[in-house]
């Protein structure tokens, strides 16, 4: 695929598809959106630049190796799991907190959030696994 | 809707299975394609049908009081659509490599090679 | 007592580093010695029991494990388990010294250790359970780790074949065990044998009794031997001599018979359990003697008498009196004293002349003292010689049995006897005196772990024979065990002349004329009772589990080869099939009264969508080109996810449209290096296929439209709905049941994504032949060896041509 308006297209495209997949995976919990589609869209976006561009040039752009996304992300899940453990809930149990902060308001923080991340990450780097391997064949 | 639903399913069914008959691997992963669709759309269908309404608490707090989609069969859809995502691309590797290593896409020529 | 098994389990998992740190030290086969100390411990331990053991107050132990089961861990101690725990791991202590020096220098010693260790962890279990479902759990542990030691030379297709063969009869035999244990446990309305005891009498009554107690039986007699199932033990003997001495002498063999005691409070008494076992018992011990006169492996010669030992104890329990009970445990200690020194005493003449042929062994009198001194002790024992316990335990076997039950028991136990005291012959005799052979010549004596514990268990038989009163109490508590009540026991070594003696000394001098006839090559005239021995024992049972065997696997062979021919269509359509046949069974009936008429409320754009997913999927099946298939297929995927919008669930639609995308791409960028469709199937296979399929379809859409009518409450996702904020903080109920509340399902889902990556990852980057690339010429032999692997010249020319492919 080496059209250049492609090319140029999916370069500027590239940001603002990231940016709608960390939009998504952010409100998930509150409105349609979350951990599966913002991984897919991100990885969906890497995909496009890594056909145009190369899958080389596409590891470029995100640094970290997708098997290490993939650890992480599987990591991040089991910690949410573990973590209340330690005060006596059971595997698995949301645990919350409240943080105000300037200009956002009250903000709910808990760790079905970095479940979800966990989430996206697995599903990012196992989409990228699927595409650069092809790729690279 | 049910009902034209409930055919559409079938009909999908139908050709996925159609197509998993077929000789040829590339075939074979269509129809994989076309099944795993086709039970996603089944279990939503059997899940229950509400138009447009997404189930998304309105309020904090707020019990939503209009009959809102089941949220369930949401849930395990989504987890069918991804998981049959990752199915496929497996499928399409293995056979990938299959074709490769072999040099062809006939089922009937593949069956004794692990013997 | 747990604490017991813990310290044999750490020790045999310490085994094989004791092995490695001792021999690097320069200590040699030392190890045993340390790791002998273990047992020797637990022997000490049990010994300081004795006392209050005696004195019928039992040690018992109970750690409930699933309540709701009935499961319970829970061990006991009383006489009969307090004499098999001292056999267990006293001799288990002196094998482990033994073993040492028998294996010098093998790496595989640690191994060794470690597997006796466990196999003596599993069998002191087995005698301490209290519980029958513990029991069982020993039972087979002792199965799966003698299966382990009699395969230890694991490079020897004959070994593994004994091994296995003892691990298919012993547990075979532990299988139909199983279901005895659990009806005996049913009609007893407990698990527990303490419990089971106090409810005896309405248990032998049950109607369960006669199948359970056939049951248990058919375990008993596989795990001690016992005819028809004899047959595995002589094939044992292809494990090494350590091996044989402990499983085969005093430990594993005896589970069975452990086990008919155990319960004989329970079950005994009766009229079937008399016949059934004594008799067994009886055929045992008269075959095991005769077919150890036939043998001329010193092992197979041991392995035969023991079978025979094997099969009296099993009749004197089945005859089931109090005297023949004790006349059992005296003729089971015996035993263990003197068979563990004799298997010794061969291993220790097989580790210095590498000869276990009796004919071609012979004056190694001088050159093996010390084993002389305790093949002599032994076989004293073994013969019924004054002043040995082996003689008290022949007197009092006799004398119980005399009182008993006519002419039959007592004349094949003397005749049993007779052909024992000749194979002490062939054992004790023949290999020790005479002139030197020739392979004998090099003879040597082994060091101090080589004769030691065979002179020590010696001298233990003799002691027991001089100072009977000691094991008398422990006889008396073991017997009480089994009898259910107190017996007395009084064991002397003196009785004065009287029948008993005599019939002693008439089986003495008898079995020393079959000696002496035998040793004078007259064999020939004996020949053909060997024969009908043969023919009708040895031969048939051990000719069936043969023909078992390969009918077995060949009707595996068989039924695999018709439904796993390698056609995926035909497992495709049996599955298909299937489904569509139970699916109408099932709905049949209900059909026509459940099928209500629906509103039929559909909107335009809708039927519009669902028209085009159909034409999509017709243009999908009917595509000649792989693009325009890929291209249907996606366009199937977008109408869904137009209908996940239309019908509230946009999580899905944006999800389905996402992945949609993905599989094209991923389609594309695979399928542009496969080949174009080509017209593989007859125009007749393809209305076939789209018979099932549309059969299959339209089964599909009725279930559907059944399952609707029957659709009630959605109370689950109510609950969702309702504790969504309150709970989880998260307003998107779809999100938050992927996250919180079935989050162990997602942690599963991402679990098995993670797989898929690291399969494709697998196929396409780790690659021998990807490799093998950089290393240039190197990876021809392997790229050679792979093609080789396959037949067909069509597969040779495409990997070839991949791989020049690849080079370029």
């Amino acid at each position: 695929m080496d059209s250049v308006i492609l090319k140029t297209a999916i370069r500027f495209l590239l940001p603002l598809l990231l940016l709608a997949s960390v939009f998504l995976f952010l409100r998930g919990h509150n409105e349609p959106g979350g951990g599966f589609v913002g991984g897919l869209l991100a990885s969906g976006a890497i995909a496009l630049y890594a056909m145009t561009h190369g899958a080389a040039a596409a590891r470029q752009v995100v640094r970290v190796p997708p098997r290490i996304l993939i650890g992480s992300g599987l990591l991040f899940a089991l910690v949410s799991g573990v973590a209340p453990l330690f005060v006596g809930r059971p595997f698995l149990t949301g645990l919350w907190t409240t943080i105000t902060t300037e200009g956002l308001g009250k903000l709910h923080i808990g760790t079905p959030l970095l479940f979800d991340l966990g989430v996206y990450c697995v599903v990012t780097g196992v989409t990228l696994v699927f595409v650069f391997s092809l790729l690279e064949e | 809707m049910d009902i034209l639903l409930a055919i559409t399913v079938g009909g999908l069914y139908a050709a996925g299975i159609y197509m998993m008959l077929r000789r040829n691997v590339v075939k074979l992963l269509i129809g994989l394609g076309l099944l795993s669709h086709a039970a996603n759309l089944l279990l939503f269908t059997a899940g229950g049908l509400v138009r447009g309404r997404v189930p998304v608490v309105p309020d904090e707090g707020a019990w939503p009081l209009v009959i809102v989609a089941d949220p369930l069969p949401q849930a395990l859809i989504l987890t069918a659509i991804v998981i049959s995502f990752a199915v496929l691309a497996f499928a399409l590797v293995l056979i990938y490599r299959t074709y490769q290593t072999l040099g062809t896409e006939d089922l009937d020529e593949l069956k004794a090679t692990d013997t | 007592m747990l604490l017991w098994l813990l310290a044999i389990l750490i020790a045999a998992a310490v085994a094989p580093t004791v092995n490695r740190v001792v021999g690097s030290l320069g200590g040699g086969s030392l190890g045993g010695w340390v790791l002998a100390v273990v047992p020797a411990g637990v022997f000490i331990a049990l010994l300081r029991l004795w006392p209050s053991v005696v004195n019928q107050q039992d040690v018992s132990v109970f750690v409930d494990w699933v309540p709701a089961l009935n499961l319970a861990v829970s061990l006991r101690l009383d006489g009969l388990s307090l004499l098999f725990g001292l056999m267990v791991t006293g001799i288990g202590a002196l094998i482990l010294v033994y073993a040492g020096a028998y294996l010098k220098g093998d790496d595989r010693l640690g191994q060794l250790w470690m597997l006796l260790l466990l196999f003596m962890a599993a069998m002191l279990g087995l005698v301490l359970a209290d519980n029958l479902l513990t029991l069982f759990i020993f039972w087979e542990l002792t199965s799966i780790t003698s299966y382990l030691l009699i395969g230890f030379n694991s490079d020897r297709p004959e070994s593994r074949a004994s091994a296995l063969q003892a691990l298919l009869v012993t547990g075979g035999g532990g299988l139909v065990l199983l279901p005895g244990l659990i009806l005996l446990g049913l009609a007893g309305n407990s698990f527990e044998i303490s419990t089971l005891l106090t409810s005896a009498e309405p248990i032998r009554e049950h109607a369960f009794y006669l199948p359970m107690l056939l049951l248990i039986l058919v375990g008993a007699f596989t795990k001690s031997a016992q005819f028809p199932f004899h047959f595995w033990l002589p094939n044992a003997m292809a494990a090494p001599t350590p091996i044989s001495a402990y499983l085969h002498s005093a430990t594993m063999v005896k589970a069975g018979v452990y086990l008919i005691a155990r319960l004989h409070p329970i079950l005994g008494g009766t009229a079937e359990w008399f016949w059934m076992i004594a008799s067994v018992g009886a055929i045992t011990m008269v075959l095991g003697a005769v077919l150890a006169l036939r043998a001329t492996d010193l092992k197979q010669v041991l392995a035969y008498a023991t079978i025979s030992v094997l099969g009296t104890l099993t009749m004197l329990l089945g005859i089931g009196t109090e005297a023949t009970l004790v006349a059992a445990l005296a003729v089971l200690v015996a035993h263990a004293f003197y068979k563990g020194g004799l298997f010794m005493v061969a291993g220790a003449i097989d580790h210095s002349v590498h000869q276990r042929d009796v004919r071609e062994l012979g004056g190694l009198r001088m050159a093996m003292p010390a084993t002389f001194a305790a093949a002599c002790l032994a076989g004293c024992s073994m013969a019924g010689v004054l002043p040995t316990f082996g003689f008290i335990a022949k007197e009092t076997w006799y004398e119980s049995v005399g009182h008993v039950a006519g002419s039959g028991f007592l004349a094949a136990s003397i005749l049993s006897n007779v052909g024992l005291v000749a194979a002490v012959g062939f054992v004790c005799v023949k290999p020790f005196f005479g002139r030197r052979t020739e392979s004998t010549r090099h003879a040597h004596e082994g060091g101090l772990a080589m004769w030691g514990p065979p002179v020590v268990l010696g001298i233990a038989g003799l002691a027991l024979g001089l100072l009977p009163t000691r094991i008398s109490e422990l006889l008396a508590a073991g017997s009480g065990a089994i009898a259910g009540r107190a017996v007395p026991v009084h064991l002397a070594l003196w009785h004065g002349v009287n029948v008993t003696l005599l019939l002693s000394l008439l089986t003495l001098a008898g079995g020393i004329t079959l000696y002496w006839i035998l040793r004078q090559g007259q064999l020939h005239r004996l020949k053909p009772y060997f024969y009908f021995f043969e023919g009708v024992t040895q031969y048939g049972p051990s000719r069936f589990y043969h023909w078992l065997l390969r009918t077995v696997n060949q009707f595996a062979r068989g039924q695999t080869a018709m439904l796993q021919n390698g056609y995926l269509r035909f497992y495709l359509f049996t599955m298909v099939g299937l489904t569509v046949a139970s699916v109408w069974m099932a709905l049949g009936g209900e059909l026509r009264s459940h099928l209500k008429p629906m509103p039929f409320d559909v909107r335009g754009h809708e039927v519009l969508l669902a028209c085009l997913i159909l034409a999509a999927a017709v243009v999908a099946v009917r595509a000649t080109t792989w693009l325009l298939a890929v291209g249907a297929l996606g366009v199937v995927g977008y109408c869904v996810a137009g209908i996940f919008v239309l019908f509230g669930a946009p999580d899905l639609a944006m999800t389905q449209f996402v992945i949609e995308t993905l599989t094209v791409v991923l389609f594309v960028m695979a399928f542009s290096r496969l080949p174009e469709f080509r017209r593989l199937s007859t125009s007749a296979t393809r209305g076939r296929d789209a018979l099932i399929a549309v059969v299959a379809g339209a089964t599909i859409t009725v279930l559907l439209l059944f399952a609707m009518t029957v659709r009630s409450s959605h109370p689950i996702s109510d609950y969702y709905l309702a504790h969504s904020v309150s709970e989880a903080h998260g307003r998107n109920v779809v999100n938050v049941i992927l996250v919180d509340f079935r989050a162990l399902d997602t942690l599963g889902e991402i679990t098995v994504l993670a797989i898929a990556a690291i399969g494709v990852y697998s196929l396409l980057s780790l690659r021998p032949s990807k490799q093998a690339d950089g290393e240039g010429d190197a990876a021809e032999g392997t790229e050679v060896s792979l093609r080789k692997g396959v037949p067909g010249t069509q597969f040779d020319s495409t990997a070839g041509h991949a791989a020049d492919q690849e080079g370029v």
